[in-house]
């Protein structure tokens, strides 16, 4: 049922300066990577993707960026403190081909993280991008590479590994390497130069867009896209390569609480 | 076989998008018209634009969800510019909210060239102080709001009733009395409200909210069959529909077409479609030909 369980945080790992991941007891059923949960801090309440399925241990995980006056609340919690959670939501990735190039941006790396696990149990041959603005800020580098995956992180200012943007490295890799797909979740603006490259070279991709979430039931209409009219909550959050050409509004603007367009 | 007519709009089926179910966007509107609508509602808007509650906004429970959505809207000026993109491939009705017969008109006469027809929300049962229930709450307040549109514009009038009162049918000749030319019949029902056991904290940031899916769907259709009865307007019948037999049930007690607007959540967009094609099936099987034919039958 569609109703926020209030569970209690059995672990929070401190991942860098502004990420926290918080986990908790969950009975693991058909989650899968790129799905989302709303967390209520019983002031608000906002989605977060899944970044952790642990089916062996019954836990699941979120990772939190610290940004405004929400995610400074859930920074401030400590290991027992409760939150309510329902979900999952939306449509995850799909795992799909063998050879796979995911790219993570900032928090982007959450179901990027999740994804990456889940594919290489599957034998999927992963190559992860995770880039950050700064080595400090890099996710999940080693827990990645424990799955087998190729990290490869990147910064911007080069203080840790590829220096540059995870768009130069991404075409570059594409250019050199023969992937069956791409998976994407980040910034905007990231993403978007991300699709462009995937039309270039013509390399299916799946991308995880953000759109503001009241009810995540498909219900509400915050979160539709122009012009298909699709809701982030239900046909979303990931879509593919050629659903997202539909999507016109995708890296040119979005809505805010009273739908308001607001330009990236 | 489905076609109807409701305010010299032609529907090519009674199916109708509910107000605030998606809608928000001419892109949402315009899919639930490719997807069989025989005609689209937009989300209620106001003068100005408003963020809404803040979440928690909606909770499930049995038999449906409450909502404390907040009449989320970016005003009508930039809503104007949703309205402008909208396909035209079936009829639209706009919903509007105001907090007093000025307001409701001014919004009306920014639009009525853009839609087919003007849906006045005065039944929202969580909106801020002064709109909403607290109108349709109040004879008086409903005529004088209904009268102030009716002057301001020539369109279709269709004014949305609230469950949460004594005697609807009062409010309905209240509606009728100032000009109203249909109702639709209910807004969500309640206020009701879900209560977190761990916490003991009200889920909804609101506290309590509307009531709809088909918990609420006898209620509704009491509401149509009452007052189909006593007052001589047509009805859009709304509340709790699911199916094709949901449908027949809503035109038996008295409406001459429904709305359809949770069972989007449960499910998609195909819902219309669906329903369409069950309603044509039974319609076919009891050897009707029109909808209209079925208009009221409980009533004889
Ligand atoms: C599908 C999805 C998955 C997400 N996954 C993660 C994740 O794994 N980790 C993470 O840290 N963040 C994630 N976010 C973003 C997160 O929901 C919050 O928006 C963000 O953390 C800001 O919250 P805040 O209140 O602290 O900051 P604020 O300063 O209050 O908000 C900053 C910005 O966040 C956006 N935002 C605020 N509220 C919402 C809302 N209800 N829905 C969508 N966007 C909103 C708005 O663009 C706002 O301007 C996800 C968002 C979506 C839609
Ligand atoms: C999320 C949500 C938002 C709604 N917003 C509006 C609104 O803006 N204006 C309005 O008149 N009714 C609104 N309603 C009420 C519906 O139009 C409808 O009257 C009610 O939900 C009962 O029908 P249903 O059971 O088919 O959903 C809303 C309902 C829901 C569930
Ligand atoms: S958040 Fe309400 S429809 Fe997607």
């Amino acid at each position: 049922m569609n109703f926020p369980q209030v569970i209690k945080i059995n672990r929070i790992i401190e991942e860098t300066p502004t990420v926290k991941t918080f986990i908790f007891p969950w009975e693991v059923t058909d989650e899968t990577p790129g799905q989302f949960l709303m967390l209520w801090n019983f002031a608000d309440e906002k989605p977060m993707s899944i970044s952790i399925i642990d089916p062996v241990n019954d836990e699941i995980g979120v990772s939190v960026k610290m940004v405004g006056t929400f995610t400074k609340s859930l920074h401030k919690l400590q290991e027992n403190d409760k939150l309510g959670l329902r979900g999952p939501y939306g449509n995850g990735f799909e795992i799909a081909g063998s050879r796979v190039l995911a790219v993570g941006g900032g928090i982007g790396m959450a179901p990027i993280s999740a994804f990456t696990e889940e594919a290489s149990r599957r034998g999927v041959e992963v190559d992860v991008v995770t880039a950050a603005t700064t080595k400090g800020e890099i996710l999940f580098q080693e827990r990645l590479e424990i799955t087998g995956a190729n990290v490869l992180p990147t910064t911007d200012d080069g203080s840790h590994g590829f220096c540059g943007f995870a768009t130069e490295l991404a075409e570059k890799l594409i250019k050199n390497e023969d992937y069956d797909m791409m998976v994407v979740c980040g910034p905007e603006i990231m993403m978007k130069k991300l699709f462009a490259i995937s039309n270039r070279y013509q390399l299916p991709g799946q991308f995880s867009l953000e759109r503001y979430m009241k009810c995540a039931l498909g219900i509400c209409g915050q979160c539709c896209v122009d012009d298909v009219g699709w809701r982030i909550c239900v046909e979303g959050p990931v879509l593919w390569t050629d659903q997202l050409k539909m999507v016109t509004e995708f890296g040119n603007y979005r809505r805010d609480s009273s739908g308001i367009k607001k330009t990236f | 076989m489905l076609e109807v007519e409701i305010c010299d709009i032609k529907m090519k089926n009674p199916t109708v998008l509910a107000a605030g179910v998606l809608g928000s966007t001419a892109a949402s509107l315009n899919w639930a018209a490719r997807s069989g609508a025989g005609a689209v509602v937009t989300k209620s808007f106001g003068m100005e634009p408003n963020k809404g509650y803040p979440n928690p906004t909606t909770v499930e429970v049995e038999g449906g969800i409450i909502n404390a959505i907040g009449l989320s809207n970016p005003g009508v000026e930039n809503f104007r510019k949703e309205l402008e993109k909208l396909e035209g491939k079936v009829p639209q009705i706009a919903s509007i909210y105001g907090s007093t017969p000025e307001e409701f008109a001014h919004i009306a006469s920014r639009v009525e060239n853009m839609v087919d027809a003007l849906e006045l929300n005065i039944s929202c049962p969580h909106a801020m102080e002064g709109c909403g229930a607290s109108i349709g709450q109040n004879p008086d307040l409903t005529t004088q709001v209904v009268k102030a549109v009716k002057k301001s514009v020539k369109s279709p009038v269709i004014v949305k009733l609230t469950p949460n009162v004594t005697d609807i049918v009062e409010i309905a000749q209240a509606a009728e009395d100032g000009g109203a030319d249909a109702l639709t019949l209910i807004n969500s029902l309640g206020p009701g409200m879900r209560i977190d056991l761990e916490t003991a904290r009200p889920v909804l940031s609101n506290r309590f909210g509307g009531m709809s899916g088909p918990a609420i769907k006898p209620v509704a259709l009491h509401c149509v069959y009452q007052v189909h009865q006593r007052v001589n307007l047509p009805i859009m019948g709304v509340g709790g529909i699911m199916n094709g037999n949901d449908v027949v049930e809503f035109l038996y007690a008295g409406a001459s077409c429904v709305q359809i607007g949770t069972a989007v959540m449960y499910r998609g967009m195909e819902v219309f479609s669906r329903i369409n094609s069950s309603l044509q099936k039974f319609m076919t099987d009891k050897g009707y030909q029109t909808v209209e034919e079925m208009v009221g039958l409980a009533h004889e």
